[in-house]
């Protein structure tokens, strides 16, 4: 092998090595060592100017009992699972809300496209903390929403929303339409045309073609997006601690609370790497899928 | 060849007592100020496999889908079996279609593909795999059952998208340009694939495409179509030999087209004034013209001999120089030019080598035609 190429491979893995490998390191380290009232907060720490007895000192003193404690209390168990409920809720009401959009997006005519297409885009634009505090004012008990019910008259009093996990379940498909929508809509955008002719040509109707045709080919594009939500949705910390109150258990929370309220690293740092662990099935499960896309395209 | 077969035992649209499965009655579609299909009265008969052919944008295409469903007819109706089909959406048609693109579900097997239809139909499940398999053994491909779409080969496509919309048995198949996306010699060969498949299941075939070949070689018509009007409908044979107008003459096969004026000899014959200095060409013509009506005279290459002398008893005989020699390995063709600049072709088989060839470029020669070789044309 040539230096050139080295060079190029070489420049991906330190990039990776340096902001994703290193700081892993550093966590997994931190989580198995014990807390201390210090600076930083944790024993033992690194310290190379004692040589190899040193060393061994610092390994010996490296032990699992932060991850023991994690099963022990069960505020842990039911705060992953707590998450993995409103993640995978959320995901399947983003996919409830996004696919008809993509759809919309993806039958429209040529030269609104541009127009939609940045319509999903535009939020973006905003920043992400400004756009969940801006639901605040929309959701609590004074907000636009629950005003504009009553003007209406739907309701007399007030809908509690804020703090509660409906509050969190709109942040979060508020948040992540985008990246349920634009993979559908790439999938149904890809589509033939003609498909849907022949279906119906073959005898179905307009619904059954639907059924057996537009949805297993944009199955793809609705995985895609599925995963897109659900991999940061399962750690999400913002919009439950904005939006979700005090009752919302999410493991994002936990994680912050156990750093900064209790100042617990090394416990918050087991926390995350379990939650790393749980994420890792869901993304490679994410890239057999887009591999397997790429295959079908070839 | 098949198609002289079936001229001599098949020719309903001679009969005046056979009924059509499929008539088009002042059938006009317009797409906004867009005249699609202006006006057309065609009926087409069971068995016959039916070619609609034209340049792109004829609206030979608006027609096949308005018999499949896609599309409806602004004014007129359009009758299967005499029945107005203008209500019935095309899921509930006795008509199947072949896409273009053939329109194969990624997401399905060759099989599934197949079985697409049936499983929408009222057939019986156990019924199903039979008639699969069947379809499968037409189009040799039942090694290919399990595959996908995109594991099989372009030719292989074509032929799953010929079963699939053949499974359902149709009273009428519709094939959209069927063989567009294929090379020229796998095409040849599925054109014959196709009469084959045609005659053995009885299906009525309409066809779609701009390859005037492909139209003669398949079809027992042709409709040639210009600017959503039937120019003339005729079996290949007559659109060839005897078109009804220069657009005919000159959109099949090739051919020159002088222009003259005509004098009546008498018994049906005529004298074509078109060239200052040279003589009149004698032809035959069973419309009568008027002295001095102005016509067109097509004549096709292989009509024409070559000949080093002029030939003694020739009804028409012009003297050339030879411009241009197209050697396409079965025949010649000579690009000759006359004194007045004008360049008529003749046409020879090559059934000597090619060194012992007669002619070469810049030689004087004559050619001639009888007078019954061309065809005298008044549009």
């Amino acid at each position: 092998m040539n230096i050139r190429r080295l060079f190029l491979i070489a420049v991906p893995y330190l990039w990776l090595g340096a902001l994703f490998l290193v700081p892993f390191i550093i966590v997994l380290k931190i989580s198995l060592s014990d807390a201390a009232i210090s600076i930083p907060p944790y024993t033992p720490t690194l310290d190379f100017s004692g040589g190899w007895e040193a060393l061994k000192q610092f390994f010996s003193k490296l032990d699992i009992e932060n991850y023991v404690f994690l099963t022990e209390d069960d505020l842990y168990w039911k705060a992953y699972a707590s998450s993995l409920k409103i993640a995978i809720i959320s995901t399947l009401a983003t996919l409830v809300v996004g696919f008809p959009i993509a759809y919309g997006m993806a039958r429209a005519s040529d030269e609104w496209r541009p127009t939609l297409m940045m319509l999903v885009i535009l939020p973006f634009w905003t920043s992400f903390l400004i756009r969940v505090y801006a639901w605040i004012g929309i959701l609590s008990t004074e907000g636009f929403l629950n005003q504009f019910l009553m003007w209406i008259g739907v309701i007399n009093e007030p809908l509690s929303i804020m703090n509660t996990e409906l509050a969190v379940y709109i942040g979060i498909v508020y948040t992540y339409l985008p990246f349920m929508v634009l993979p559908i809509y790439s999938t149904l955008e890809k589509m033939d045309a003609s498909l849907l002719e022949a279906a119906e040509d073959l005898g179905c109707t307009r619904t059954s073609s639907f059924w057996l045709v537009t949805i297993p080919l944009s199955r793809p594009g609705m995985i895609a997006g599925c995963f897109l939500v659900f991999i940061p949705a399962l750690g999400e910390f913002v919009i439950p601690s904005l939006l979700g109150g005090s009752q919302t258990l999410m493991i994002g929370k936990v994680l912050w609370e156990e750093f900064f309220n209790n100042r617990d690293w090394p416990v918050a740092s087991s926390v995350a790497v379990i939650l790393l662990l749980l994420l890792v099935i869901p993304i490679i499960l994410f890239q057999r899928n887009e591999e397997k896309n790429k295959e079908l395209e070839l | 060849m098949a198609q002289q077969k079936s001229e001599t035992v098949f020719a309903p649209w001679d009969d005046p007592d056979q009924k059509p499965i499929i008539q088009f009655k002042s059938v006009t579609k317009r797409f906004g100020s867009f005249t699609a299909i202006d006006n057309i009265d065609l009926d087409i008969f069971e068995r016959e496999f039916f070619a609609l052919l034209g340049p792109s944008g004829c609206g030979k295409t608006t027609l096949m889908r308005m018999l499949a469903g896609f599309e409806t007819p602004t004014e007129g109706t359009i009758l299967l079996e005499g029945k107005d089909i203008a209500k019935v959406p095309p899921n509930k048609r006795a008509v199947n279609m072949m896409f273009q693109s053939y329109a194969l579900f990624p997401h399905l097997t060759v099989y599934d593909n197949i079985a697409f239809g049936l499983k929408r139909s009222d057939m019986p499940k156990s019924e199903i795999a039979g008639r699969v398999e069947e379809m499968l053994t037409l189009v040799k491909l039942n090694k290919f059952a399990a595959r996908k779409p995109h594991q099989i080969s372009g030719g292989q496509r074509q032929r799953v998208a010929l079963a699939r919309s053949l499974a359902k048995a149709p009273k009428l198949l519709l094939l959209d340009e069927p063989l567009g996306a294929l090379d020229k010699k796998l095409r040849q060969e599925t054109q014959f694939e196709l009469m084959d498949i045609q005659e053995k299941t009885g299906t009525t075939f309409v066809i779609v495409t701009h390859d005037q070949e492909e139209a003669m070689t398949v079809a027992s018509r042709v409709a040639v179509m210009d600017e959503g009007k039937l120019v003339q409908v005729a079996t290949p044979a007559q659109i060839y030999e005897t078109p009804n107008s220069v657009y005919v003459a000159d959109f099949i096969g090739e051919v020159k087209i002088i222009e003259g004026t005509a004098t009546p000899l008498g018994d049906d014959r005529y004298e074509i004034q078109w060239a200052e200095g040279q003589p009149a060409i004698r032809a035959a013509c069973s419309t009568p013209l008027t002295a001095g009506s102005r016509v067109f005279y097509a004549i096709r290459p292989e009509k024409v001999a070559i000949t080093a002398e002029r030939p003694k008893d020739a009804a028409n005989a012009v003297k050339g120089r030879i411009l241009d020699i197209a050697y396409l390995g079965n025949i010649s063709t000579y690009h000759v030019e006359l004194p007045d600049g004008q360049s008529i072709k003749a046409q020879t088989a090559n059934n000597r080598r090619l060194a012992r060839r007669s002619f070469t470029w810049e030689d004087t020669v004559w050619l001639s035609w009888t007078d019954t070789a061309g065809v005298v044309l008044t549009s």
